[in-house]
C-alpha cells in the first residue's frame, strides 16, 4: 500500500532504504494476492483488507488536505457521497435500472459507463464540486473552514435525498446491482472463481491514488502546501499563490475522497446518502490522527488496524464470554466501540504524534541521523 | 393564511429556544478556549439519557430534574478536565480533534448503555400538557421555552456584566495570556465556564425532548450542529448574539419544514416541491452565506489577526 518518497528525487539514483521499501510494498500487494487464492473468500480477512484499502486512500486523501496543507476540512463525507452515487448512477446495468429505479421509472439515465470510467467521473464530479464550493469557504481560517466544509458536506447530503433529483439519485432510496468488487473475480463458464482478484483491485487503485498523492507532495506544489501549513504570511511572502495552491490542494483531495467513495460503493454493494454523515468524516480524521498527521504511511497502517480493530479483532468484546465458568462481566453488544474509542483517546490525549508522526515507510530503514527527521520540520 | 403558519411558528420558536440554551455553551467556551466543543451537542444527549434512566430507577421528578442538571454539569466539567485540559498547549487542531474524539466515546458509550434502541423521555407533568393557541392545538412546553429560556439568559447576563467571576470571564476571553498574568485562576473560570454550559445544555435537553420524546446516541449531533451555527450567525463570544440566532434558525428551519403546506394553502403553488428535506440544510447553507458575507456575525466583535 505504502509507496512513501517513491518519487522523492527522480533524478537522484535511489537510496538503500527506499529499495526496502518498494519491496516491502511489492511483497504485501504479492502476499495480498496470494492469500486470496489460498484462503476462502469468506473470510474476515478480505473485508479487512478491502474496506481498510478504500479507507487508506480516503485518509491519505484527507492527510494531504489536514497534515500537509494545514486546512482543517470537514467535508470528506460529502466529497464520498458525490464519487459514490456518480459510480453508482453510471455503473448501474440498463435491463436492472427499472428494478432499483421503481419509484422514478427506471430513472432518466438510460445508458452504462465501463467501471474504471465510473471510478474516474466520480473523482471528476467530486473535485468540480470542491471547486465550487472551495471558491468561497477556502477564505475562512481554521475552525470556520472546518464548520463551513462540515455544513456542506450536509447540504450535499439533503440534495441528493432531495424527491425531485429522484430520476438520477433514486432520492432517498438505495442505488444497488452496481458492479462491486466481486465482479473482478474471474470465473469459468460454470460461474466457477479461477483466479480471485477482489481484493487485489481495490489494492491496486488506492495503491495507484496514493502513488500520485505522494508524488504530489513530493513535488514542488507539495513544498508549497508545506509552507502554507507551516507559516501562511511567510509563504505568501515567498511569492506562493496562497488561493491557487490551497484550491489545487482542496479539489486534489477531494477528487481522491470521491475515488474512495466510489470504492467505499463497491466495498457496500449499495449506496444510501443517508449512511454519509459527519460521524464518517469523524472517523476518518481519526485515522489520520492515529496514524500520524502528515504522514502518508501512518494513514495507511492506522486505516488497517482501524478497520480490522472496529470490525475483526475486537469482535469477540461483543459476545458474552466464559473463561472456566467464570462470566467475563461487561461484554455484550455495543462494548467493542466503548473500549475502541478509549483507544482513540488516549492516542489523541497520550501518543499526540500517532503511530508514524511524520516519519514515512523508508525512514523505517534508515538509520537515525544524529539530527533526525524533526530538524527538518521545525 | 396566520392560522397556516402559527403552529410552524410556534414550534419554531419553542425549537429555537432550545437551540438557544445550547448554543450558549458553545459560544462562552470558544470564547474563553477559541475551541468548537463538538462534544456539547452529546453532552446534551447524555442529559436526555440521563433523565430516562434516573425517572425508570423511580425517582419523583422533584428529584430526577435537579438530579439531570447537576450531574450534566459536573459531566461538562470532567470532559473539560480528562480531555482539553492536558492539551491547553497544544495546537488548535490537537483540541478539536480531542472534542471529536469525546464526541464518539460519549456516543458509543450511550450506545453501548442503550444498546442503540430509542429511549423514550418520560413526559413531565404540566409542560407535555395540551395547550390551545387560537385554532392551534400545541403542548405547554412551545410556551415555557421561550419564557425560560430568556429568564436563563438574563441571570446569565447578569452573571457575565456584574459578579467577580463573570468580569474574569470577560477578561479571558479578551486576552487569555494577559489575564493569566493579572493573576486569574484560568483552570477555575474555564471550568465554570464548562459547568454554566452544561448545565444550560441540560436545562434545553429536558425542554426538547420532551417535545420529541425519544432519545438516541445520535440525537445530539444534530441539534448540537445547528447551536453552533447559531453561534456563529449571531457572534461567536456573544451570549445574546447566540440567543438571537438561535430563534432564527429554530424559526426558518420550522417554515421551511411547512413551506410546502403554507405555499399550497396560500394559493401560490398547486405542487408540493420536497423543501422539507432541506431543513437542515437551510441551517448550514445559512452558516456559509453569514462566513462569506459578515464573518464576525450578527454582533460579534472585530478582531484583528496579527502576524
Amino acid at each position: 500500500m505504502n509507496t512513501a518518497s517513491l518519487t522523492a528525487k527522480p533524478r537522484k539514483k535511489l537510496d538503500r532504504a527506499t529499495v526496502i521499501a518498494i519491496g516491502v510494498i511489492f511483497a504485501i500487494y504479492a502476499l495480498a494476492f496470494v492469500l486470496e487464492q489460498v484462503i476462502p473468500s469468506t473470510s474476515m480477512l478480505f473485508t479487512v483488507l478491502k474496506k481498510g484499502a478504500t479507507y487508506a486512500l480516503v485518509a491519505v486523501s484527507m492527510n494531504l488536505l489536514n497534515g500537509f496543507t494545514g486546512l482543517f476540512s470537514l467535508g470528506q463525507a460529502g466529497f464520498m457521497l458525490i464519487g459514490a452515487y456518480t459510480y453508482a448512477v453510471f455503473t448501474i446495468p440498463v435491463a436492472q435500472r427499472m428494478s432499483v429505479y421503481q419509484y422514478y421509472n427506471g430513472g432518466v439515465i438510460q445508458f452504462t459507463l465501463p467501471v474504471l470510467v465510473a471510478i474516474a467521473l466520480a473523482g471528476v464530479f467530486a473535485a468540480l464540486f470542491a471547486f465550487l464550493i472551495g471558491l468561497p469557504v477556502l477564505r475562512l481560517k481554521s475552525d470556520y473552514l472546518a464548520i463551513a466544509t462540515l455544513g456542506f458536506a450536509e447540504i450535499i447530503r439533503a440534495i441528493f435525498q432531495w424527491d425531485k433529483l429522484g430520476v438520477v439519485t433514486n432520492g432517498s432510496n438505495l442505488l444497488r446491482l452496481f458492479p462491486t468488487f466481486n465482479d473482478f473475480n474471474i470465473k469459468d463458464a460454470s460461474g466457477n472463481v479461477t483466479l480471485h482478484l477482489s481484493t487485489l483491485i481495490p489494492f491496486l487503485i488506492a495503491g495507484v491514488c496514493i502513488l500520485f498523492i505522494v508524488m504530489l507532495i513530493n513535488s514542488s506544489y507539495g513544498r508549497a502546501f508545506k509552507a502554507i501549513r507551516d507559516d501562511e504570511t511567510a509563504a505568501e511572502a515567498m511569492g506562493i499563490n496562497l488561493p491557487r495552491h490551497k484550491m489545487i490542494a482542496f479539489c486534489t483531495s477531494s477528487f481522491f475522497a470521491g475515488v474512495g467513495g466510489a470504492m467505499l460503493a463497491m466495498y457496500q454493494n449499495s449506496v444510501q446518502a443517508k449512511y454519509f454523515t459527519t460521524s464518517m468524516t469523524y472517523e476518518i480524521l481519526l485515522i489520520v490522527v492515529i496514524g500520524g498527521i502528515g504522514s502518508v504511511t501512518g494513514s495507511c497502517i492506522s486505516s488497517f488496524l482501524f478497520v480490522a480493530c472496529s470490525e475483526w479483532w475486537l469482535r469477540f468484546l461483543d459476545q458474552e464470554q466464559t473463561i472456566n465458568g467464570w462470566q467475563v462481566p461487561l461484554l455484550r453488544n455495543g462494548f467493542r466501540l466503548v473500549v475502541f474509542s478509549l483507544i482513540i483517546m488516549a492516542v489523541v490525549l497520550f501518543f499526540r504524534k500517532g503511530i508514524m508522526g511524520t516519519r514515512e515507510l523508508p525512514d523505517l530503514f534508515r538509520r537515525r541521523k544524529p539530527s533526525g527527521k524533526g530538524g527538518a520540520k521545525a | 393564511m396566520l392560522s397556516t403558519v402559527l403552529p410552524y411558528l410556534l414550534s419554531g420558536i419553542s425549537v429555537g429556544g432550545q437551540y438557544a440554551l445550547i448554543a450558549i455553551g458553545y459560544t462562552m467556551v470558544y470564547g474563553i478556549l477559541r475551541l468548537i466543543n463538538f462534544a456539547h451537542g452529546d453532552v446534551f444527549m447524555v442529559a436526555g439519557i440521563l433523565m430516562v434512566y434516573i425517572t425508570a430507577s423511580g425517582a419523583p421528578l422533584y428529584v430526577s430534574i435537579p438530579l439531570v442538571l447537576v450531574t450534566t454539569a459536573l459531566i461538562g466539567f470532567a470532559i473539560e478536565r480528562v480531555a482539553y485540559k492536558p492539551l491547553r498547549s497544544a495546537p488548535r487542531m490537537s483540541i478539536m480533534i480531542s472534542a471529536i474524539g469525546v464526541s464518539y466515546t460519549l456516543q458509543n458509550l450511550v450506545l453501548y448503555i442503550t444498546g442503540g434502541l430509542n429511549q423514550f423521555y418520560p413526559s413531565i407533568p404540566f409542560i407535555s400538557d395540551t395547550v390551545t393557541i387560537g385554532t392551534t392545538s400545541t403542548r405547554m412546553v412551545t410556551i415555557v421555552t421561550p419564557i425560560l429560556t430568556l429568564l436563563l439568559v438574563i441571570a446569565l447576563v447578569m452573571l457575565i456584566n456584574h459578579t467577580k467571576i463573570g468580569m474574569a470571564m470577560r477578561a479571558v476571553s479578551k486576552d487569555f495570556e494577559t489575564s493569566r498574568l493579572m493573576g486569574i485562576k484560568i483552570n477555575s473560570v474555564i471550568s465554570v465556564t464548562f459547568v454554566i454550559g452544561s448545565f444550560l445544555a441540560a436545562v434545553g435537553s429536558i425542554l426538547y425532548f420532551t417535545n420529541y420524546s425519544t432519545v438516541i446516541q445520535t440525537s445530539g449531533s444534530m441539534p448540537g450542529l445547528k447551536a453552533f451555527v447559531a453561534a456563529v450567525f449571531g457572534g461567536i463570544g456573544s451570549v445574546p448574539g447566540a440567543v438571537v440566532g438561535a430563534f432564527i434558525i429554530g424559526i426558518c428551519e420550522n417554515l421551511i419544514k411547512g413551506l410546502d403546506t403554507i405555499l399550497v394553502k396560500a394559493g401560490i403553488s398547486t405542487k408540493m416541491f420536497g423543501f422539507t428535506t432541506f431543513s437542515d440544510a437551510f441551517t448550514f447553507a445559512l452558516l456559509i452565506i453569514i462566513l462569506i458575507v459578515k464573518p464576525t456575525g450578527l454582533f460579534g466583535e472585530k478582531q484583528t489577526d496579527k502576524v
